[in-house]
């Protein structure tokens, strides 16, 4: 097991579980409320799958009212919630507890309104990400934020998160694609805010829920922006003798007013575990390799492409190589975006997500080889590099419970470095409960009291998704 | 009109709002005070700048990203910047002429707290996009951070961005790091002349529907449009729609060309070169256009399919002139003056056809007595009042300023 405490179930919500459960089916459709364990089991863990709980109940609504009338519920009674999307998060995020309600957002998936002329979709929030993608395409519009576990994920898990992808260098994150949403907040209360505009009026409500960890309120409806798709998108892979010169040649590019709309970074140890999954084509001899995307029309993408080789040339790139056909540029990006699932094949493994200053890089790198080697542990790192956005996948074996506890220290002090240098703690996964216990290393107490001060105005008892995002023993400090 | 202090350092700052907490007195907050005739009049017992709060304070070109205290001049990052051929990820507008001020005195401070962005957030977006992190002190005088300096960053909640926009009332901003881009290879501009409002909008939206990147969409009633400084423009003696397209030179090149191609069934089409374009944005985000006249002025934000009809039904209540921007989403509206600046129907049209607006110019008598920001639903309102409390209890920061209750 790992060494994160959990916060300890109530005895008497656990006790009253079987009333709890007939209340909640006489509130919603019963088929909606799940009770037999076999049916909780599956939502036990998210994506950090070392912690487990078994949730009190679990509900599946399929109306904006049938979430306010369960939460309404649950705060008198005062039954803790954790709201779910795909159950993907790698910290911990929706992990549920012995005394609290999951309410999966799963079956609110349709696509309310597609409008191309002001360039919006308006979905429920139970949508997966690539679905909006989908449900656009066929008017060649697409959503911009692509994780990728976009296949699964949900936009409410992409709202709470404030998840990133590949293609965020140029189009952001969730973020500034996320124009207006409904949510209940944790009384029963139906909120709007924002809406089918650039702008909204007052303080920015939006963007203070959006990265929000699903502790102010449950999202059921979202309103983002669409975007028309470029006439076509061509990646290249550079590979180099040494991590530090891909740093450099990302600053050069950069540096030389080209933002392609990706630039991502593998090490030799990923670099060898995508190619031998996804066949990707990627130089294998190399210590680091780029893939660097850029989008246009064909000819744009050629004149684009030779500038950066020339630049990736002058940082003493060793391999060059531009996709020559669709197969080639999908192969490129399989490998890229199945490099958890790749590595899960070889290894179990923990995956960190800090963010550095690019120049920090070759320094980080090192250090981060020297504690994984300290502790005994092979490490494989991928990087948006773009952004700074460091993934360094810390290889272990969950069947020896002493390894799990030793990884987790490792991944620890590779946090600690990337705020060190001046980054911190997650780019785009969250803090949930893995990284709680260590926000006192990127923060002051005062700054985070400041956010649960915000906690409270949308949900003063604390019963939306307890027990995450702040250190335990901060939680009657604000 | 009360002293100004100008706390050197942000432990004074703090002191002197740890104080004013303490004795229950008002604060206004501001930077150059540019912005100052926006929003409802503050009845405070002391003025605060943040001007001697200065300098910036990290830069680094190649990871985009600049840092500065909150009194630092927008003009000095701006020169900064341009030493490494880049600028601001976002186009901030400058009020200052069209509020009878100078241009150019604006503080990045300001520029946050108002969150008031141009052209360029069609496509890329606003100030509040930008931001990565904030230093700021809250409404008890304590200091806190949030966000951080790197690109992309979700550690905790994003109090940096919920303080963008919201006017000095939640706290003080002293120190802020945003994110920069290099400056466009080529800028170049197509401006087609004499397009009624609604054919002008089809084309901008059309325009923002192409994969060509365009990254202003603007249309200037007539009446406006012969208030421009580019002479070329003024001289066309009618409406002008304007699309910008920013890229690499031979993107450019492509991009224009396509453009024209498309949209060659709306009429003649000119177009702006590198300098003239950099020019004539420029002075877009000076609102050159409202800025020879006194008139109340209103900020809408609407869908841009509906933003003719959202003109249309206010001018059947008073004379009004328009501009867009946003292909639209975005109505710079002047009104006559009125005891209300027209807020009364205004606020009625747009609570049929969808949208908010904000009163940008107009006389302190107007803005005591009209909600100069658009007023909320109950939920929203709730949370506002929320919000306020959890970082200003005691309501020393702007008071008044936004809402009249807070
Ligand atoms: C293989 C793999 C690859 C990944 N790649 C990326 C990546 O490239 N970029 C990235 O950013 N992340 C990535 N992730 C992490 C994860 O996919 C994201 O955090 C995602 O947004 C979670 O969505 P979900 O629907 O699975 O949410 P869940 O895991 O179900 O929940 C996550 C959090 O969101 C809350 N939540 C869910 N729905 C709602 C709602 N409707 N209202 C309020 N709160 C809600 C939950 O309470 C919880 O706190 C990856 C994960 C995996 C397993």
């Amino acid at each position: 097991m790992g060494v994160i405490p959990l916060i300890k179930a109530e005895p008497g919500i656990v006790a009253r579980r079987e009333q709890i459960v007939a209340a909640l089916r006489r509130i919603v459709n019963p088929e909606a409320v799940i009770a037999d364990e076999v049916g909780r089991r599956a939502f036990e863990t998210d994506a950090l799958t070392a912690y487990r709980r078994l949730p009190l109940a679990v509900v599946l609504p399929g109306t904006t009212e049938e979430v306010s009338e369960v939460l309404s519920f649950c705060q008198r009674n005062g039954i803790k919630v954790v709201a779910r999307g795909a159950g993907t998060s790698l910290c911990g995020g929706a992990l549920p507890a012995e005394d609290a309600v999951v309410l999966g957002l799963s079956r609110m998936n349709k696509v309310l309104e597609v409008d191309t002329d002001n360039r919006f979709a308006r979905v429920e929030a139970g949508i997966t990400n690539l679905a909006i993608s989908e449900a656009v395409a066929r008017h060649g519009f697409f959503y911009a934020p692509d994780p990728s576990s976009q296949l699964a994920c949900t936009l409410g898990g992409n709202i709470a998160m404030n998840s990133g992808g590949a293609h965020c260098l140029k189009y952001g994150v969730t973020t500034n694609n996320v124009l207006g949403l409904t949510m209940v907040l944790m009384n029963g209360e139906v909120v709007e805010l924002g809406g089918p505009f650039v702008e909204q009026p007052g303080y920015d409500l939006l963007g203070l829920v959006v990265g929000s960890e699903g502790q102010l309120g449950v999202v059921t409806e979202a309103t983002v922006r669409i975007l028309k798709k470029a006439e076509a998108a061509r990646p290249m892979l550079i590979g180099f003798d040494q991590s530090a010169d891909a740093g450099a040649c990302v600053a050069g590019i950069i540096g030389a007013g080209v933002i392609p709309v990706a630039i991502e970074f593998m090490d030799k140890p990923a670099i060898h575990v995508c190619d031998d999954f996804a066949h990707a084509g990627y130089p294998r001899d190399v210590e680091a390799m780029l893939i660097v995307e850029v989008e246009g029309s064909d000819e744009e993408n050629e004149a684009s492409l030779e500038r950066i080789a020339a630049i990736a040339r002058a940082h003493g790139a060793r391999h060059v190589k531009v996709a020559e056909s669709a197969e080639e540029s999908a192969a490129i990006w399989k490998g890229r975006k199945s490099a958890f699932g790749a590595m899960g094949h070889i290894s179990d493994y923990l995956c960190m997500d800090g963010t550095i200053p690019l120049g920090a890089l070759p320094e980080v790198l090192t250090r981060i080889g020297e504690i994984c080697a300290r502790y005994g542990f092979r490490v494989a790192n991928i990087f948006h590099a773009g952004d700074g956005n460091l993934h360094p996948l810390i290889l272990y074996d969950a069947n020896n419970p002493e390894e799990l506890e030793k990884a987790e220290a490792c991944g620890a002090e590779i946090l600690k470095l990337c705020v060190e240098v001046g980054g911190c703690l997650t780019g785009e996964h969250g803090v949930g409960i893995e990284k709680r216990e260590l926000m006192p290393y990127q923060f002051d107490d005062i700054d985070l009291v400041q956010q649960m001060r915000l906690k409270e105005v949308f949900d003063p008892d604390w019963l939306l998704n307890p027990g995450k995002v702040f250190p335990l023993r901060l939680r009657n400090a604000a | 009109m009360p002293e100004i202090a100008r706390p050197v350092d942000v432990d004074e700052l703090a002191r002197i709002i740890a104080t004013a907490a303490a004795e229950g007195r008002a604060l206004e907050i501001m930077g150059a005070g540019s912005k100052r005739a926006v929003g409802r009049p503050i009845a405070a017992d002391a003025i605060v700048s943040t001007q001697n709060l200065r300098g910036v304070t990290l830069y680094e070109p190649a990871e985009l990203v600049i840092s500065a205290y909150a009194g630092t001049p927008l003009q000095t990052i701006e020169t900064e910047l341009a030493k490494h051929n880049q600028r601001l990820a976002f186009e901030p507008i400058d009020l200052g002429p069209m509020l009878g001020g100078e241009a150019g005195v604006a503080t990045i401070g300001g520029v946050f707290a108002t969150n008031l962005s141009g052209a360029r957030r069609i496509l890329s977006g606003g100030a509040r996009d930008h931001i990565l992190g904030v230093r700021a002190i809250n409404g008890r005088g304590e200091a806190f951070k949030s966000g951080g300096r790197v690109m992309k960053n979700v550690t905790g909640y994003d109090l940096s961005r919920g303080l963008v926009g919201s006017w000095g009332t939640l706290a003080v901003l002293t120190e802020i790091t945003m994110k920069a881009m290099p400056n466009a290879e080529e800028v170049r501009t197509l401006v087609i002349a004499g397009l009624p409002d609604e054919i002008a909008i089809e084309l901008m939206c059309a325009a923002m529907g192409t994969p060509y990147e365009v990254s202003g969409t603007v249309h200037l009633q007539k009446e406006l449009a012969e208030r421009l400084e580019n002479e070329r423009l003024r001289g066309a003696a009618s409406a002008i729609t304007a699309l910008r397209i920013e890229n690499l030179s031979p993107s450019v090149a492509y991009r224009i060309a396509q453009l024209k191609r498309r949209f060659s069934a709306y009429g003649e089409t000119a177009e702006l070169d590198h300098h003239e374009s950099i020019a004539f944005w420029r002075e877009l985000q000076r609102l050159s256009f409202l800025t020879p006249s006194r008139d109340p002025v209103w900020r809408i934000s609407t869908r841009p399919t509906t933003a003719n009809r959202v003109v249309q039904a206010i001018a059947g209540y008073m004379e009004c002139r328009a501009a867009y921007d946003w292909s639209g989403g975005l109505i710079w509206l002047e009104v006559p003056h009125s005891a209300d600046a027209g807020a009364a129907e205004i606020r009625r049209v747009i609570a049929t056809l969808g949208g908010h607006a904000t009163l940008i110019r107009a006389r302190p008598e107007v803005r005591a007595s009209v909600e100069v920001f658009q007023p909320l639903e109950a939920g929203p309102w709730r949370l506002t009042a929320g919000l306020k409390a959890a970082f200003d209890p005691a309501n020393v920061l702007n008071p008044g300023r936004m809402y009249a209750e807070l």
